[in-house]
């Protein structure tokens, strides 16, 4: 197994790790704060890379609209997901700088 | 002004083949424009080609047909240098007319 | 939870993609572009025996026998039409300040549109047409128009209509920034990209005559010698622009400015590798 695909596969466990997490309490506004900060983070270096996904964009704007309406829960959840898709396309867009090449024809 | 109806008609004997282009928007009034609004109905509802003075093909349109429709059918009859009129009507009662030489 | 999932599950399909990508690149030869134009257009001339290599500037028409008669029979009444007279009208009236177009362009701007894109060692970066033709209006004192359609699109249809038949004829002079732009375009057009996880490369060149839902995919070489087109799913005229921008966002990743760097050098890489076509535009697509 190449060692993209090894890690790809590592990426894989550990979000589904992270997902299976419980939330015992109820998120708050500050923990909204963080999960969006930390997302917005990671797309902004996603942006540098010039490879950021319209579903990140989808899913931030989801975290907004809820955190707007109060509900901080599905707030939180909206911006742990779009941190993992701007996560995946910084992944996609590191892994890509060697692996285009195997495409390219010669 | 130009006119919108672009028209090519070719006689082989026995039957003539037309071709139309006509520039037309077409709004079907269901699409909304960049601020939300909807645009409003703007579309060709009948569209008639004569040949010696008798309708050898009527279209009745709606909504349905897109924008710069084509339009291409034969007729029965029709000679080399007679004349074909084309005309339309939309639903704003605008018109248009054209007459080609069948070729 | 349930998202945790579909995110696993777009990571190990991402881990799966990379299993099939097959061997690890050696470490990069010098560039040699003429190599790369070769092994580029024997790849498509390989995969599409039947087809001279003119062929290649219809797209979809030459990789499907009904579509190629439906668009024989559109060709006598295209729908580019409207836009290539509007596109003359637009080309031949002055500015404000009594210059025009021609002005801008080597032999008045009639018959040059196989040319571009260049490099352009003085600004050190690739030139569209498309981006001359904004710079030409800025000089003259008018508004850029917007790079994707309408106006832009008339005018490249006109510049394009009238090189038809024309082969490209893109040059790569020997400066070591007009090279690294050309692997910049190469690097771009192969590389994954968006959520779905496509390059360009993914369509146009692994699956050339296939479907991706209803369309059918149109080959690599020769894909821009048709530009700009009328392409019915957008029910009007679209440039090179508006192509690039559009198939980042239908990937799900987020376009690039119109006229980006790497979007200049992607029209620089797919525009050279095409040499020796001939130019087709304006055109008309599904």
């Amino acid at each position: 197994m190449s060692n993209i695909a090894r890690s790809a596969f590592s990426l894989a466990a550990l979000l589904l790790v992270a997902g299976a997490t419980p939330a015992s309490a109820a998120s708050s506004e500050a923990d909204f704060k963080a999960a969006f900060g930390a997302a917005e983070a990671a797309n902004k270096q996603a942006g540098v890379l010039r490879n950021q996904w319209t579903v990140t964009a989808g899913a931030l704007a989801e975290a907004k609209k809820a955190a707007d309406k109060g509900d901080f829960d599905a707030a939180v959840a909206s911006s742990k997901e779009a941190e993992a898709l701007a996560r995946a396309s910084i992944f996609q867009a590191e892994s890509e700088k060697d692996a285009w090449q195997a495409l390219d024809i010669h | 002004m130009a006119s919108t109806i672009r028209v090519r008609a070719t006689s082989s004997g026995e039957t003539t083949e037309v071709q139309a282009l006509i520039q037309h928007p077409m709004d079907s009034g269901y699409v909304k424009d960049a601020k939300g609004d909807l645009i409003p109905p703007h579309f060709i509802q009948e569209l008639t080609f004569e040949y010696d003075g008798k309708a050898v093909f009527v279209a009745d349109w709606g909504p349905a047909v897109s924008k710069d429709p084509y339009v291409k059918f034969s007729f029965r009859g029709g000679k080399k240098g007679d004349d074909l009129k084309i005309s339309w009507v939309d639903n704003k009662g605008a018109t248009d007319t054209t007459t080609a030489k069948i070729q | 939870m349930r998202s945790a999932i579909q995110l696993a599950s777009a990571a190990l399909a991402l881990a799966a993609l990379c299993l099939g990508a097959g061997p690890s690149a050696a470490a990069a030869d010098a560039p040699d572009p003429a190599a790369d134009a070769r092994a580029f257009q024997k790849f498509f001339t390989d995969k599409f025996p039947r087809l001279k290599p003119a062929d290649f500037v219809n797209g979809p028409y030459s990789m499907n026998e009904d579509m190629h008669r439906q668009w024989e029979e559109k060709e006598q009444f295209p729908p580019y039409d409207f836009s290539l007279d509007l596109g003359k009208e637009m080309f031949d009236k002055p500015f404000k300040n009594g210059k025009s177009y021609a002005d801008c362009f080597p032999d008045k701007g009639i018959g040059i549109r196989q040319n571009y894109p260049y490099f352009d060692e003085k600004e050190g970066k690739v030139v569209t047409l498309e981006l001359a033709l904004n710079r030409c209006r800025e000089a003259n004192g008018e508004a850029p128009f917007s790079y994707v359609k309408d106006e832009m699109a008339a005018l490249t249809a006109y510049m394009a209509f009238t090189s038809r038949g024309k082969p490209f004829d893109i040059k790569i002079p020997s400066d070591p920034r007009a090279l690294a732009a050309y692997e910049n375009g190469k690097r771009y057009f192969y590389t994954r990209r968006g959520q779905l996880n496509f390059s360009c490369a993914s369509c146009h060149v692994q699956n050339p005559g296939e479907r991706i839902r209803a369309e059918v995919l149109a080959p690599a070489l020769g894909i821009l010698n048709a530009m700009p087109i009328y392409r019915s799913e957008w029910g009007g005229m679209g440039t090179i622009s508006r192509r690039f921008t559009t198939c980042n966002s239908q990937i799900r990743g987020v376009p690039l400015e119109p006229q980006a760097d790497e979007y200049r050098d992607l029209e620089y890489y797919l525009s050279y590798v095409s040499n020796g076509l001939p130019i087709s535009g304006p055109g008309a697509r599904p």
